[in-house]
């Protein structure tokens, strides 16, 4: 978009910018000695088994790595993403299908593909470090990737009737309409998806670099693989870990008060609203940023210059020059690369699906039956986490809500603190628990709920804020006693944010079993009944035909109870609990 | 046929429709065979000069009807024609004033109104050029710098106008454009759109508009079509005869809005006729009794300014041959406006262009002139062909002026009237149509040429009947 700006920021305010100009600059030059570095150590032969230091020099290179593993793997996730949305929102023939598959993406559990992945991609690059790199990214990228297509997808169909017609009236193209409709419209939900999905990223990230594969060590130079070695030391290296955490949330505290602020408030201008709102995200850095001369004339002058280019050529087509019908009836002549596209996609899942099943070939009915009891163990400790997890962010994330100045000052604290993946904070949960005593059966629980808890407060507390004052005003006129405020209007009011931190929290618990029910600590391995553990013991022992079982059944439960319960849920929440504005 | 639907619809100029409707229907397909019916086959034309109301209780399918005229539907029977091309295959230009302002809140006043050219490859300067000279028209200057959220409601739908007029629309199309905003500024809205249009500022052609409010439709439109529902349907058509600016409280209009509200009340009877505008009487034909209001200009000022137009090579900026002619841009105005009546020239983006026929009038001598004016006249203005016709009938082949004064007075001022007859008189002598005897107050048939002239007015009245 090119935007004349026709506030100039007055001359005195020159200093400033000029040293970040500066810095802009440096930054520049700092990515140029990345890029370099980084290309020599992809290129370099993989290390059989890379040794991990734990000596805290080797930290700020280790936590460089892990930066630029969930930097590539966000931005691949966010081409997706928007690619993904973009053609399930405008392909009705397809979109069912689309969302479908989104959903059960979405719930397979990313974990358990850990070691097809590694495998298939040391294969793909046989030669270089970079195999492996592409493993964890493509993984990572899985983990973080459907939340945001979802998000894309739903802001797309959620666009305003009218503006989607004033877009076609005045003809806009393709082109104009993703820049100056489609984008802005759902650039808030995309950020806010994309911080919970680096969120998640950390997660599967910090997983990714401590994974061992039977006989082989898979393991990356990175913050997971450091944090896992110090943990792993006899004794345990405290001093390295508490070192590797600290680093860990200051890179997440500066990515949220560096990229994140900055960002959502820069998208406060895309919230579709009429009537300008009176509380506000502000960034420091942000302004900063904006009085910088270099940043906001050079890309906007090379860019406008291109887009004029772009608008010029769109111009003549025939999108531009007829007015193209909303309810464009499909065109016909164009099915046969879906059908061929369709058949070829189809193809290649028989085949798999014949593969694998030819792999469950010699799994015995007690590897089954020990399956099954794992599967219910897990599914009452996801439960559990989730009823825990309810039973204390209701109550208190109604409290924060109902109240704009803790939440002004707790949101973004717990923001952070949730944003610390729990797979960091494993090894030393799980020092604590051995101190105890205790046993990893009911561990594992405190361990999902670490993971899983934020969801839910997060979206109590969106719930409670979004619960007009008007209503609570009503509840106070009439003298609602505080279990009908809680009856008629707390619960009802936040229903369907509560269901939706309860679904994401279930996913998320799911996923997190296979880490909190088997876990490597020094040279002792804790397990307890349960399907995650049996995946990543499975994954250990390098038995895949056990692997792939554990897999689907996760799957299929985890489909199932969105399907049977989720579902109904959000569709009841959506019908009979929405507030209209 | 074709020539008496023709000058059926528009007695301004012999134009076709704009956009023409042909058997229209939207239906959606239900899974159980059946389906729903939202608007039964419709016929519908937009002309050009006029601007029609769509009025229609909720349900009757109006937004519906608008968003296939403009090409955002498909119908999904019948079609929807351009020029006689069908719409989805032409290039139009139309714009819609939304209800909900439909303005991206991302994006300044000045980028909003800049988008439609934008999509049309303007290049930037004459974009920014265009915008802020429409931003100023709408009366939003020193607002392009702001977000549509710090305006009030009336200011977003002035943007809103400002985007939809900056493409120069033949076609404006207006769905419900004041029912989100409070009264006073809705009225005031309302007049400056009308102004606009009487002044000819913006180049559009006709103006499409829906609404469910009654008193607005009778203050804009000069034709309103009543819609019906369960399916939609087209229950009432008619002229809307009052002059402008309207008053709410003349008799005139409280019969139109009662005859339109007892229309929409009882749903199930078939609509009686629209009342008479002027005095309750029963109207024989609305369309007829409509006449367009004559430019105060004499014959040879038309040539005149034909003849310069044609040395200009046929098209030039209207403030442009004002300047050359050494004439005030307001009293160049009645003779462009004279010219275009008789369909002599076309007026486009501001530029006075030319046409076949004006063409060919500013090239022949004196007598060929008046033959063709005489033709152009007949054909083109109601107050000249009543009074040939009413001429002819008589025995005695004299009409006294009052005859005609009456029925001009249901529509003009007595003043206007006064001043329309002067013109009528001037064009009529010129033509040779007819005579005047300033000393009786009548008219008077001329001996000469009676029978070739009689051929065209009966051509020209077929419609009448």
């Amino acid at each position: 978009m090119t935007t004349p700006t026709f506030a100039r920021s007055p001359v005195t305010a020159r200093t400033w910018p000029f040293l970040t100009d500066l810095g802009v600059g440096l930054c520049g030059l700092a990515l140029f000695f990345a890029m370099a570095k980084l290309g020599a150590y992809w290129l370099a032969r993989p290390v059989p088994a890379v040794t991990i230091s734990h000596s805290i020099r080797a930290l700020p290179l280790y936590a460089f790595y892990s930066i630029v593993r969930i930097g590539i793997a966000y931005l691949l996730s966010l081409v997706f993403a928007v690619g993904y949305g973009y053609i399930a929102a405008y392909n009705p023939r397809i979109e069912a299908w689309m969302i479908a598959v989104l959903d059960i993406l979405q719930s397979i559990p990313v974990l358990s593909f850990l070691p097809g992945v590694m495998l298939a991609m040391m294969a793909l690059v046989p030669s270089h470090q970079l195999g492996i790199e592409m493993g964890s990214i493509l993984l990572i990228f899985t983990g973080q990737v459907w939340n945001m297509a979802f998000s894309f997808y739903s802001s797309l169909k959620s666009i305003p009737r009218e503006m989607l017609e004033a877009s076609r009236i005045y003809r806009y193209s393709a082109w104009q309409r993703f820049w100056q409709l489609e984008m802005p419209f759902a650039a808030i939900g995309l950020i806010w998806n994309s911080i919970v999905s680096v969120a998640g990223g950390w997660f599967f990230l910090i997983a990714c670099e401590m994974f061992v594969l039977g006989e082989r060590d898979f393991r990356l130079p990175g913050l997971g693989s450091y944090l896992q070695t110090a943990a792993s030391a006899n004794p345990v290296d405290m001093h390295a870990l508490l070192w590797g955490l600290a680093v860990l949330v200051i890179i997440i505290v500066a990515t949220d008060q560096l990229l994140w602020r900055p960002l959502i408030a820069w998208s406060d201008k895309f919230k579709f609203e009429q009537v300008e709102s009176a509380t506000r995200v502000t960034s420091p850095i942000l302004a900063l940023l904006q009085h910088s001369t270099a940043l906001t004339r050079l890309p906007s002058r090379a860019w406008g210059a291109m887009d004029e280019q772009m608008f010029r050529r769109f111009s003549t087509t025939r999108e531009c020059r007829v007015v193209q019908p909303v309810d464009a009836p499909d065109k016909s002549g164009k099915l046969l690369i879906p059908i061929l596209l369709g058949s070829f996609i189809g193809l290649a899942v028989a085949w798999g699906a014949f593969k694998a099943i030819e792999m469950i070939h010699g799994v015995t009915w007690a590897d089954v039956r020990l399956l099954l009891m794992g599967a219910g163990a897990t599914y009452l400790r996801v439960n559990a986490a989730l009823a825990i997890a309810a039973l204390w962010t209701i109550p208190v994330g109604v409290t924060i809500g109902f109240n704009p100045k803790l939440a002004r000052i707790l949101q973004p604290i717990t923001q952070v603190v949730a944003s610390v993946p729990a797979t960091a904070l494993f090894p030393v949960l799980l020092l604590g628990l051995i101190r105890l005593g205790g046993g990893l059966g009911v561990g594992s629980i405190a361990l999902m709920l670490l993971g899983t808890q934020w969801y839910i407060l997060f979206n109590v507390i969106a719930g409670a804020m979004a619960i007009p004052s008007d209503l609570k005003e009503a509840a106070s006129v009439y003298k609602f006693t505080s279990w009908q405020r809680w009856r008629t209007l707390i619960l009802p009011g936040i229903f369907p944010y509560l269901v939706t931190g309860l679904i994401t929290a279930s996913g998320g618990a799911w996923n997190a079993s296979i880490i909190a029910e088997y876990f490597h600590i020094g040279d002792k391995t804790m397990q307890t009944l349960g399907l995650g553990a049996q995946i990543s013991a499975a994954t250990d022992t390098g038995r895949f035909s056990i692997l792939l079982l554990a897999t689907v059944l996760m799957a299929s439960m985890v489909v199932t109870m969105n399907r049977l319960v989720w579902r109904r849920l959000y569709r009841l929440a959506e019908t009979r609990y929405k507030l209209e504005s | 046929m074709q020539e008496a639907e023709v000058l059926n619809q528009s007695p301004i100029a012999a134009q076709e429709a704009i956009i023409r409707a042909d058997k229209i229907e939207k239906y959606y397909a239900q899974p159980s065979q059946n389906r729903i019916q939202v608007i039964s086959a419709t016929d519908l034309k937009i002309v050009p000069g006029e601007i029609l109301a769509l009025l229609g209780p909720s349900g009757s399918g109006k937004s519906t009807m608008l968003r296939m005229l403009s090409g955002l539907s498909t119908p999904s029977a019948g079609q929807v024609y351009w020029h006689e091309k069908p719409i989805a295959e032409a290039e139009i230009n139309v714009s819609i004033v939304f209800q909900s302002f439909a303005l991206f809140p991302w994006l300044t006043v000045l980028q909003n109104v800049e988008a439609p050219l934008q999509a049309r490859g303007v290049n930037p300067v004459e974009r920014r050029d265009r915008s802020m000279r429409m931003l100023d028209t709408v009366g939003l200057d020193g607002f392009e710098a702001a977000y549509p959220k710090e305006l009030s409601g009336g200011m977003k739908q002035r943007v809103g106008f400002a985007r939809a007029l900056v493409v120069e629309p033949e076609v404006l199309f207006m769905d419900e454009p004041f029912s989100a905003l409070d009264v006073l500024t809705a009225e005031n809205l309302r007049s400056e759109l009308l102004e606009l249009w009487a002044k000819k500022t913006m180049p559009t052609k006709a103006v499409f508009l829906v609404t469910h409010n009654i008193e607005e439709a009778v203050l804009l439109a000069d034709r309103i079509i009543v819609l019906g529902r369960n399916p939609g349907h087209i229950r009432t058509d008619f002229k809307v005869a009052l002059a402008q600016p309207r008053d709410r409280k003349s008799e005139p209009f409280t019969q139109l809005v009662d005859y339109i509200y007892k229309v929409l009340t009882s749903p199930d009877v078939v609509p009686a006729e629209a009342p008479d505008q002027q005095a309750g009487r029963k109207v024989r034909d609305q369309r007829q009794m409509h006449y367009q209001m004559l430019p105060h200009a004499r014959p040879g000022g038309i040539a005149g300014l034909l003849e310069l137009l044609l040395d200009k090579g046929g098209r030039d900026d209207i403030y442009r041959l004002a300047d050359d002619l050494g004439f005030e841009i307001d009293d160049l105005l009645p003779i462009v406006d004279a010219a275009q009546l008789l369909g002599y020239l076309k007026i486009e983006e501001g530029d006075a262009a030319i046409t076949l026929s004006g063409t060919e009038f500013a090239n022949s001598e004196i007598l060929r002139q008046k033959e063709l004016f005489r033709a152009a006249a007949v054909g083109n203005v109601l107050l000249l062909r009543q009074i040939r016709r009413a001429l002819e009938a008589k025995s005695d082949h004299t009409v006294p002026e009052d005859f005609f004064l009456d029925m001009l007075d249901e529509q003009f001022s007595e003043e206007e009237c006064l001043r329309q007859m002067e013109t009528a008189v001037a064009w009529g002598r010129y033509a040779e149509l007819f005579d005047f005897d300033a000393g009786r107050r009548r008219f008077v048939l001329p001996d000469t040429a009676e029978d070739e002239i009689a051929g065209e007015i009966s051509a020209g009245n077929e419609d009448a009947e």
